[in-house]
């Protein structure tokens, strides 16, 4: 069943619509089989679903309509992202890493870095990737090591970025480096366009799951990019990074929702549908009562999302309750998909249904864009801070 | 090139389809309606030659209020007008009334260089309409094109055939109905969904096309639906168990049923 939602515009209704309408006919029937080619060869990417989301405009809407966006608020735009992600996790895991990677120009850039950059960024035709962990930096971000040194007017990078999603596959990638030795204070803020000499890329990871979002790491070597390409002022890429990353949680805890819906109509459907001592599943009481929990967890999830993002867009602080989201909704996505598993059975255990892909795209979502510990520390932070106060 | 394209909202098939029980007629109000799948493919071709040249295409429905939808959506497309036919007068119209408001709109809308319209609707699925109405403009007619180019004055289509393809020409103004090989619709963007709301969208009744109330409508149709019954759920499949003669019972069973 579609989601029950009500939207803050007649526009986005539509929005709403039209991203139904994409799915159902062009995202959920393909879904399965990409990833399994993607699986199967290490490197498969769903470059037509991000150019069919691209044309119909939706992976721009959070950004100005002066550059092309589509001027919506967050609460729209996230909703977007988890009707996406119930149809194809990987692609809206992509949809908000593409908006994420726009994020620093939009938001730190200057006037004729944002009429320079942001048309393309938002024209559809071009995907972002966004380079912040290292090996050894991961979330402890403050330690990496890639380094972008001056030369004359340029920036010349060298090192490794790891884990980084759409490698070898995006049109610019959205770097931090550090440029002095000043601990957190040392980092700073590039964009590199695909293409510049030096830039390069390892084979992507073989992972469990999400396999059409293509992972891997991007490698530097004396990556010459102008002096107007930093965003930001220098030694202020950690800013940038962490504001980043509060928008980037609401887009994995809106995807996570929609995974969890996924699993959730997979699981209720098998339930009404199969038999076994002459009557439905779903008629136990046992079972039942499952369904209830994992309907209330994906109900708990969509809410904290939601209430994150209306803050955000009434410009009101929402860096707690964005984490709050990501570690409600992630771990709300890997208890359902489980659950789904559970409730079809040795079927869900098989690859003839999507319940065991949606359980091996739910872990990392409790990993990536901060492991939901560090959604634990940020949470207990704020809430202890502002009880110290 | 100024194009015009007839559409129709149907009821959309996904959900449960049914008749009106006091007179009927299809029933349009209990369930989602949507622009006709087939009527995308004429919006979308129609698109394709206006942005190939230059030029307007207008979208026409007849229908009650919810057809707007319909126009709405091709609209989003990017269509660039639309014109919407309505009365309550033209409930239970038949093919050949709706061929007469079709005609009459198109009149007073300006014969434009081409009339394009879908091979049928997804409901009725009778596929008249189109001769039909060429007939009334007096038009010259190329229906189920899969694929079509318009050069100077003329208009080439392609019709395939079960046992070969036909290329057929055809002067302008011509009318063309197109089937779902010709292309491959657009969605609409976000951008064509807010443009659309900025669009013209002219809602005519009989009155503006000079049409008597007596012409259309349930009382003028040429035909009436006297009964409807839902067709029976489908009946459990035969199971045959294999006690040595598995294989000429089931070639005994496709044979009943003439397959081989």
């Amino acid at each position: 069943m579609p989601a029950t939602r009500i939207m803050p515009t007649e526009e986005g209704q539509e929005l709403i619509d039209l991203t139904r309408e994409i799915c159902d006919k062009e995202l959920r029937p393909k879904a399965g089989d990409v990833e399994a080619a993607a699986a199967a060869a290490g490197d498969a990417f769903p470059t037509e679903a991000f150019r069919t989301l691209g044309q119909a405009g939706l992976l721009s809407l959070p950004y100005p309509e002066e550059f092309g966006g589509g001027g919506q608020p967050y609460e729209v735009y996230l909703q977007v992202v988890e009707e996406i992600a119930s149809a194809w996790m990987s692609v809206a895991v992509g949809t908000s890493v593409h908006s994420l990677t726009a994020y620093p120009v939009a938001e730190y850039g200057t006037d004729a870095q944002r009429a320079a950059l942001m048309p393309g960024m938002l024209s559809g035709e071009q995907l972002g990737a966004y380079c912040l962990s290292e090996q050894q930096a991961g979330s402890d971000i403050a330690s990496m090591t890639t380094r972008a040194a001056k030369d004359g007017n340029d920036w010349v990078i060298n090192g490794r970025k790891a884990w980084i999603s759409h490698a070898g596959h995006a049109d610019y990638y959205t770097c931090f480096v550090r440029t002095s030795n000043d601990g957190g204070r040392g980092l700073s803020c590039l964009h590199v366009p695909a293409g510049t000499e030096g830039l390069s890329f390892a084979q992507p990871e073989r992972k469990m799951g999400l396999h059409g979002d293509t992972v891997g790491e991007v490698i530097f070597e004396n990556v010459r990019v102008p002096g107007e390409n930093l965003l930001g002022s220098e030694g202020q890429g950690i800013n940038i990074a962490l504001a980043a990353l509060d928008s980037g949680r609401l887009g994995i805890a809106a995807a996570s929702t929609g995974l969890a819906q996924a699993a959730l109509d997979l699981a209720a459907a098998y339930a009404t549908q199969r038999h076994q001592f002459g009557r439905p599943i779903g008629d136990n009481q046992g079972l039942a009562f499952m369904v209830a929990d994992m309907e209330a967890a994906v109900t708990s999830a969509r809410a904290t999302y939601l209430h994150a993002a209306r803050l955000k867009d009434a410009g009101r602080p929402f860096s707690k309750q964005a984490a709050v989201a990501k570690l409600v909704a992630s771990d709300a996505a890997m208890k359902v998909t489980t659950d789904a598993v559970q409730v079809l059975g040795g079927a869900g255990y098989t690859q003839d249904f999507p319940a065991e892909r949606y359980f091996r795209d739910a872990k990392i979502t409790q990993i990536f864009e901060g492991t939901n510990q560090i959604q634990r520390l940020v949470i207990s932070r704020h809430v202890l801070g502002d009880a110290r106060t | 090139m100024n194009i015009v394209v007839c559409v129709k909202h149907v009821p959309d098939a996904q959900s449960e389809r049914t008749f009106n029980d006091s007179d009927n007629t299809t029933d349009r109000e209990g369930v989602d309606g949507l622009l006709s799948e087939l009527d995308e493919y004429a919006v979308e071709e129609a698109l394709k030659l206006v942005e190939a040249s230059e030029g307007e295409v207008t979208v026409l429905t007849v229908g009650p209020a919810g057809a707007a939808d319909a126009l709405k959506k091709a609209l989003q497309m990017g269509a660039h007008k639309a014109v919407h036919v309505t009365d309550d007068a033209i409930h239970g119209s038949d093919a050949p009334a709706t061929s007469l408001l079709l005609a009459k709109a198109i009149e007073k809308i300006g014969t434009p260089d081409v009339v394009i319209t879908g091979m049928a609707s997804t409901d009725g699925t009778m596929g008249v309409v189109p001769a039909m109405l060429a007939e009334r403009l007096n038009l010259p007619m190329v229906t189920y094109a899969s694929q079509l180019t318009i050069d100077g004055s003329a208009v080439t289509a392609r019709r395939d055939g079960d046992t070969a393809s036909e290329t057929i020409e055809a002067t302008l103004p011509a009318l063309v109905s197109v089937t779902d090989q010709i292309n491959e619709p657009r969605y609409p963007s976000f951008k064509g969904i807010m443009a659309a709301k900025k669009k013209p969208v002219e809602t005519w009744g009989l009155g503006d096309l000079g049409v008597d109330a007596g012409q259309v409508g349930l009382g003028a149709a040429w035909t009436k639906v006297d009964s409807f019954a839902k067709r029976p759920p489908r009946e459990k499949g035969e199971i045959v168990t294999d006690e040595g003669d598995g294989g000429t019972k089931l070639a005994e069973f496709l044979a009943s049923r003439k397959f081989i």
